[in-house]
């Protein structure tokens, strides 16, 4: 069954197509994780994640300034390339400015019928922000209800609520799996796992992850564990870079990245009441994106955490070059791991990655806590 | 060089706008000697809110700090480098790096050791404008701070819970500073300074607005010594007088037919942050009769428009000149958000196409034959969506030169290659 994931992230074009073809039902591309997929969900729309190809590119140049991150213009090439030309819709859920420009690129050069900027609020650690969101939820639902032509009832948000939660919950799990001694799956099959939620019909994907954690009961890898890894940064499904790092002797046991389990850490806790109220809650109590992590830095004991419950040996911080929110939380991030006895190696990341440099970098880096190991 | 056309003289209130910006940094450094308050914060920070505390509250706004810390070449290099070291990306704001870099040096661009602040209030609009602070605070071994999130969307979205989310930040802030200093708050005081914000902003709107005139009265390179108290402290009541005494020398000039460059004769504007260690850049298009007539940069980063009747781009109405009564904390915070929500350049955070329209504006009512945009590596706030506005100038039918540099890290600036580029865009215009 793990092996769907990697399936569904290969095809991922295909797949909305004949989801579309199937059901009859409306496709909207989203631009980053804040976006509230229950309100979709409650519409009976598909939400997938406009993600880049890693492919080198020319197309975006006249639309985006060369020093925005590779990632945001990976994104919109893929628009200008007509790869989502099934899309009838595209949002984006306020976070970085980097990432706002392929929205908004798309928005002027790809039109699609439908096109909404939900103004997620920044300032997550206020009390204001709690009432602000939930209002701005209401009119995102308004304007849902007007595009696709139904009415969300709160039948409808409690579906959409539960699709969203029992996928979280689900994957979870599976990374509940990753904290034993030998982890039965690799973090580049957790990575497929995560990164195909996002682009997926939620309870197809569900059952398969339902079905996956059976198997993983008996699973066993066919290589030893090695050093145990932490990932943390930006955006990253750089699965050639991940497939890398695990063939020199390690294992991606847990990740702080947005396609990641920041994506699905935590659930909408709704007591059927002020269900709008629940989902904004969850939005703003979510392991935050550093645009989001101020004036405390939540992100750190979160970290610590992790790095803690999946008894990590060593952590990789994986920055989008130019990604100016993660520049700003990472000297303190590796100073804190360090700090604590987990070191750390920090590396760019763009549209490609030169594979052979970062593994010598990798290799030397598990070398040295091999050595820990050792002495 | 182009030829003499019309009569020029030099800025009559020059000196008194030299004397107000070096008491700025006196008054900050000094501050605490005499019981004083300091704190730290952002150009768009509402800086009146901290009026209520007292008159002697002195702010040190972080962007104009690190402007003038790149004049400095050699002082801005170690900057640099320092924060570097430290383990920030060398890609970041160069604003932001120049301030930290003057905390780990511990040297303050005019004279002494960087004073630390006794707290900090900023506002947040780009993903750096609360991280810079989280930053200092941590390089300066824990300053208080309280952040405001202006992030609703654009003005003709506004609705009353977009205000009410970022006026109940605000009022939550009051509390905060009392709590955080041990003074009262005053309300008139900040009534007042909340007016005195209005009347610089709608000020420095309407002096931009007399550079519509030919030849202009004013070039863009003096005016960056002059719209700066609108980010230096823009509810200062000691400024807005200034921007009336300046409003009333400008329109005298135009009276008179005073022109800032003599040898006007092609008229442009540039955008986004100069490189300020070169701002000679500017002086040499002046060799060419090229005057720079400002830009939605120097309009807008403090200045407030609206439409006017007529169809043209005016200083925006204050609430005073409408009746308004502000009478209440609420009520000043009430107006001050809306008064903010309105800015220019807020507005093209949330998309270019808003940049551009206002820019293609520009070049219409003030009569522009080309733009020169300046892809600055050093803010990504301002540089957002800077490609999308080229292709909708050229589509407007003005030529545009880019230049590729850095407003606060010179190492980023090809001074040789950017004065190429000039002499192929004065060819272009037709002044060569």
């Amino acid at each position: 069954m793990i092996e769907m994931f990697k399936e569904w992230y290969d095809a991922r074009h295909e797949y909305a197509k004949e989801w579309k073809e199937k059901t009859g039902g409306k496709v909207l591309g989203y631009f980053c994780t804040y976006v509230p997929e229950e309100i979709l969900l409650a519409a009976d729309v598909l939400p997938v994640r406009i993600l880049g190809s890693h492919e080198p590119q020319d197309v975006t140049e006249p639309h985006i300034f060369g020093m925005f991150c590779p990632f945001c213009r990976d994104c919109l090439a893929q628009g200008l390339k007509g790869r989502y030309d099934y899309l009838d819709g595209i949002m984006i859920a306020q976070s970085c400015l980097h990432i706002r420009q392929a929205y908004t690129s798309w928005e002027m050069h790809i039109p699609v019928p439908f096109s909404y900027y939900l103004p997620m609020p920044n300032h997550v650690q206020s009390p204001r922000a709690l009432p602000y969101l939930k209002a701005e939820l209401e009119t995102f639902k308004k304007a849902v209800e007007e595009w696709t032509g139904k009415t969300i009832t709160d039948e409808d948000l409690d579906r959409g609520i539960e699709i969203m939660n029992r996928n979280r919950r689900l994957l979870r799990d599976a990374y509940d799996t990753r904290k034993a001694a030998d982890p039965p799956m690799s973090g580049l099959e957790a990575m497929y796992m995560a990164v195909s939620s996002q682009m997926i019909d939620k309870t197809e994907h569900s059952d398969v992850v339902e079905e996956s954690l059976k198997e993983l009961q008996t699973r066993k890898l066919e290589t030893p564990t090695g050093e145990r890894l932490i990932i943390i940064g930006s955006e990253d499904d750089d699965t050639t870079f991940i497939d890398m790092v695990e063939n020199c002797g390690s294992t991606i046991v847990v990740d702080d990245h947005c396609t990641g389990s920041r994506y699905f850490w935590n659930q909408v806790e709704s007591n059927g009441e002020d269900r709008l109220q629940a989902i904004a809650q969850r939005y703003i109590d979510r392991p935050r994106c550093p645009t989001k992590d101020w004036e405390e830095r939540s992100r750190i004991p979160h970290i610590m955490n992790l790095a803690k419950d999946w008894n990590v040996s060593g952590a990789i911080l994986l920055q989008q070059k130019f990604c100016d929110p993660h520049e700003l939380d990472i000297p303190i991030i590796r100073k804190t791991l360090e700090e604590s006895g987990i070191p750390t190696l920090f590396l760019e990341l763009d549209v490609t990655v030169p594979v052979g440099q970062f593994q010598t970098r990798v290799e030397a880096f598990l070398e040295m806590l091999m050595e820990e190991d050792l002495f | 060089m182009a030829e003499d056309k019309y009569p020029t003289e030099p800025l009559k209130c020059w000196e008194e706008a030299k004397q107000l910006r070096f008491k700025y940094y006196e008054d900050y450094k000094n501050a605490n000697e005499t019981g004083g308050l300091r704190w730290a914060g952002g150009a768009w920070s509402f800086d009146a809110v901290p009026y209520g505390l007292g008159d002697d509250v002195y702010p040190l706004t972080g962007e104009p700090y690190g402007a003038s810390t790149a004049f400095d070449k050699e002082f801005s290099k170690k900057c640099l480098e320092a924060a570097e070291a430290a383990g920030y990306a060398r890609d970041l704001c160069s604003y932001m790096r120049n301030y930290w870099g003057s905390i780990l040096l511990n040297k303050f661009t005019f004279g002494g050791p960087f004073p630390k602040p006794d707290f900090i209030w900023q506002d947040h609009i780009c993903c750096s404008h609360a991280k810079w602070y989280q930053v200092a605070s941590e390089l300066e071994g824990g300053v208080p701070s309280f952040v405001v999130d202006v992030g609703v969307g654009t003005f003709d979205e506004m609705n009353d819970n977009k205000v009410q989310y970022v006026a109940g930040q605000l009022l939550d802030g009051i509390d905060w500073l009392v709590e955080t200093t041990g003074r009262t708050y005053d309300d008139n005081k900040l009534i007042e300074a909340v007016k005195s914000e209005f009347r610089l902003t709608s000020t420095w709107a309407k002096i931009c607005e007399l550079n519509k005139a030919v030849p202009a009265p004013l070039d863009e390179k003096s005016m960056y010594s002059l719209y700066v108290f609108g980010v230096l402290s823009k509810a200062k009541k000691e400024y807005a007088d200034f921007m009336d005494k300046l409003l009333a020398e400008v329109q005298d000039r135009v009276d008179r037919g005073i022109a800032a460059i003599a040898n006007e004769r092609t008229r442009v504007m540039s955008d986004t942050q100069p490189p300020w260690g070169f701002l000679k850049v500017f002086r040499y298009l002046e060799k060419f009769g090229c005057v720079s007539i400002g830009s939605l940069y120097t309009f807008g980063l403090t200045g407030l428009w609206e439409d006017k009747e007529d169809g043209s781009w005016g200083a925006k109405t204050t609430p005073m000149e409408k009746g308004v009564t502000i009478n209440t904390r609420e009520k000043a915070i009430e107006e001050l958000v809306k008064w903010n929500l309105a800015k220019p350049e807020w507005q093209h955070f949330y998309h270019p196409q808003l940049k551009s329209d206002m820019m293609v504006r520009i070049a219409k009512e003030w009569k522009l034959d080309g733009v020169m945009l300046h892809y600055n590596r050093g803010c990504e706030g301002l540089s957002l969506g800077i490609a999308e506005n080229r292709l909708a100038l050229q589509a407007a039918g003005y030529p545009v030169l880019v230049f590729e540099g850095n407003m606060g890290d010179e190492r980023e600036f090809d001074e040789a290659g950017t004065m190429g580029k000039m002499d192929t865009f004065m060819e272009t215009l037709g002044v060569i």
